[in-house]
């Protein structure tokens, strides 16, 4: 799996840790190759912060092995601090604080770096730089939140729900920026509970559920192993019954789902598998309101693997 | 930009401890409202009780007498202010405290006194009253005596008070200060995020140290400043002692302060704990009254208490001139406190 001549930038083995008697990571086993951006994909309460809290040493796991870029956190915890970049997910910085005071404050810990100013461009909160943080928007507190994980010149930057609660405009300015980082050549781990957002930073990705990985891989492989081109939705007319028995024998349709009227096909051949569904819709004497088709996504992935949704909150 | 931080190119204002404590200064001088309880409150609470408890002329009592010859051997005093009164006037007067005493004939030659022997004034009018009429009557006294007035700075209320007040003030923004800002930090995961960087913890704790040092400085010239030059109250012990006080005083409730931070979570317990601590120490140390007005028996556990070592040993310096001799031993009890209270602290503090 992992190329000879690169060590793993993070890499995780038989990883567990309970609470009291809830076990939140059930032996899961992780690399990240230096360079890429990996995501942790999965619903609240999958384990991501969990995950990511124990490779950023913040919290200890109950067995396990953890190595990060080739360090251990009982060994070398002071040099590993130097070359992390961290935002932990609800960090709220000091609001009496200005843009430009938090940064040099968080600067001030790291050996070497960019100057404060340098990252404040980075992030582009230039025209807030002697805003109070308290009178930044949600978008602006994450890209500072960012800037305070880069002061340090990270190897390795962690994020850990980057983008959640935000609106759609922050949400893409936050991503231009992980783009950016990750052109620049440096590797990234980042959990996410949306897979807009996995499929579109991430090189590989891992989907976790209830502690434990249930796959692995980029994206597209992803998409592909569930072995399904393309989704076919629709909705009947109210009070329209749709036998769906009789859908899953038309030619190219793997799987038929309903779920609160509207009817999902899993489709191999689109160009067939369309005017096929249309006949026999017209043969029941079924009227259409609604028809789409899109490509699968990592939430069908996610669908598919486990037979639950993943849920925003 | 000009900027400092670039790699080897260090200027003072890179260190984290300085930043860290520069976080602190902001922190307090953007809210108003920590600046109003540490330096605004206490002056206002001074000027307040320095106001009520003024000392005021001696009193003149007034009083009701029923004949012309008594009203005539009461005027002879001169604590006395006294009128001739018909008997419902006199009982209606005494009842409504217009007069503290009313003096009454009675057939026979009795003199009858009317008054209220809770109330010290009237106890002290019967006594003024009856000199008076005993001298008119031609008492003479075996013994000769003079009265000598003593009414000189150092013995009043307000010098009572106003070590008191620094003393609590100390106490206060020494606790609130280290104690609120760690349990917020704790709270809003600022604390974790801190402990996530190369930021070394020892920094952490030191910077509220360090701002502390400096406010310190401004609160006690401001209390004991205020009582100097408005109300004279004396700065007789050296400042130097003084300070060294205030500044051990000052260390030992951040000690105490940090302890009860050392594991909360959140502001609303916090300030239970913290009120819980410094509620008895408010009304037992002798900050408004003398804590020797307790039972004897409680007299050992008051002496130990923090805020009574050092309010008892800021009396001394500033109202008797003592030295820091004199007052060793309780420098000694805020020392065990320093100590016992940071270990524990430290073993028990939690960083996220």
């Amino acid at each position: 799996m992992s190329v000879p001549a690169l060590p793993a930038a993070l890499r995780v083995s038989r990883l567990r840790k309970t609470y009291k008697e809830v076990v939140a990571i059930d032996g899961l086993e992780l690399e990240v190759r230096p360079g890429e951006c990996f995501g942790l994909l999965g619903p609240n309460g999958a384990g991501k912060t969990t995950t990511i809290e124990i490779c950023e040493g913040l919290t200890s796991a109950d067995s396990g092995e953890v190595e990060v870029l080739g360090l251990d956190w009982s060994r070398h915890a002071g040099e590993l601090r130097e070359r992390l970049g961290i935002q932990l997910q609800e960090t709220q910085l000091t609001e009496k604080l200005t843009v430009w005071e938090t940064v040099r404050l968080f600067r001030s810990f790291f050996r070497q770096g960019p100057p404060a100013a340098e990252v404040i461009a980075l992030v582009q909160l230039v025209e807030k730089r002697d805003a109070r943080v308290g009178n930044l928007s949600g978008g602006q507190r994450q890209r500072l939140a960012l800037a305070c994980a880069l002061v340090g010149d990270p190897h390795l930057l962690f994020l850990d729900e980057p983008t959640t609660g935000l609106d759609p405009q922050a949400r893409r300015q936050v991503w231009d920026l992980i783009e950016r980082f990750r052109r620049a050549g440096r590797t990234i781990l980042l959990t996410t509970h949306y897979m807009d957002e996995a499929e579109r930073l991430c090189d590989r990705v891992a989907i976790m559920d209830r502690g434990r990985m249930i796959a692995q891989g980029t994206p597209r492989e992803l998409i592909a192993s569930i072995g399904v081109e393309h989704l076919v939705e629709f909705s009947a007319a109210h009070g329209a019954v749709v036998d769906t028995r009789l859908l899953e024998s038309l030619e190219g349709v793997h799987a038929v789902r309903s779920e609160n009227g509207t009817v999902c096909l899993q489709v191999t051949e689109l160009h067939r598998a369309v005017p096929a569904l249309l006949d026999e819709l017209g043969r029941q004497g079924v009227p259409l309101t609604e028809l789409r088709t899109h490509s699968p996504t990592l939430e069908d992935v996610f669908v598919a693997l486990t037979g639950r949704r993943l849920r925003d909150e | 930009m000009s900027e400092a931080g670039m790699k080897g190119r260090r200027t003072p204002a890179d260190n984290p401890l300085v930043q860290l404590t520069l976080v602190r200064f902001r922190e307090f001088v953007r809210e108003p409202e920590a600046l109003f309880w540490v330096f605004v409150f206490p002056i206002l609470l001074a000027a307040g009780l320095g106001l009520a408890f003024r000392n005021r002329p001696a009193e003149v009592l007034p009083v009701g007498a029923l004949t012309p010859q008594l009203t005539h051997a009461l005027a002879t005093e001169k604590g006395l202010s006294v009128e001739q009164l018909s008997e419902p006037a006199a009982e209606q007067a005494l009842r409504t405290g217009k007069v503290t005493l009313v003096v009454a004939p009675s057939p026979g030659g009795t003199v009858i006194y009317r008054f209220d022997d809770t109330n010290p004034e009237g106890r002290t009018a019967r006594l003024l009253a009856d000199d008076a009429i005993q001298r008119s009557a031609g008492r003479a006294d075996p013994v000769a005596s003079l009265d000598r007035l003593m009414r000189e700075p150092g013995s009043r209320y307000i010098d009572f008070l106003i070590p008191g007040l620094l003393g609590m003030n100390l106490m206060g923004s020494a606790m609130w200060g280290i104690g609120f800002a760690i349990v917020d930090a704790r709270r809003k995961k600022l604390m974790k995020r801190l402990v996530a960087t190369p930021m070394p913890r020892a920094y952490y704790l030191l910077s509220f140290l360090l701002s502390r040092l400096v406010l310190l400085v401004v609160e006690v010239a401001a209390v004991a400043g205020f009582g100097y030059l408005v109300f004279g109250v004396p700065l007789r012990g050296s400042l130097a002692s003084l300070a060294a006080l205030c500044l051990l005083g000052s260390l030992s409730f951040s000690a105490l302060g940090l302890l009860i931070a050392s594991r909360v979570r959140t502001i609303e317990a916090a300030s239970g704990l913290m009120n819980v601590t410094m509620m008895p120490m408010w009304i037992v140390s002798g900050v408004f009254f003398s804590s020797q007005r307790f039972p004897d028996a409680l007299q050992p556990a008051i002496r130990a208490l923090p805020l009574t070592a050092l309010i008892d040993a800021l009396r001394t310096n500033m109202l008797q001139g003592g030295s820091l001799v004199r007052v060793a031993p309780q420098m000694g009890i805020l020392g065990v406190w320093l100590v016992v209270c940071f270990a524990l602290a430290l073993k028990l503090f939690r960083w996220r």
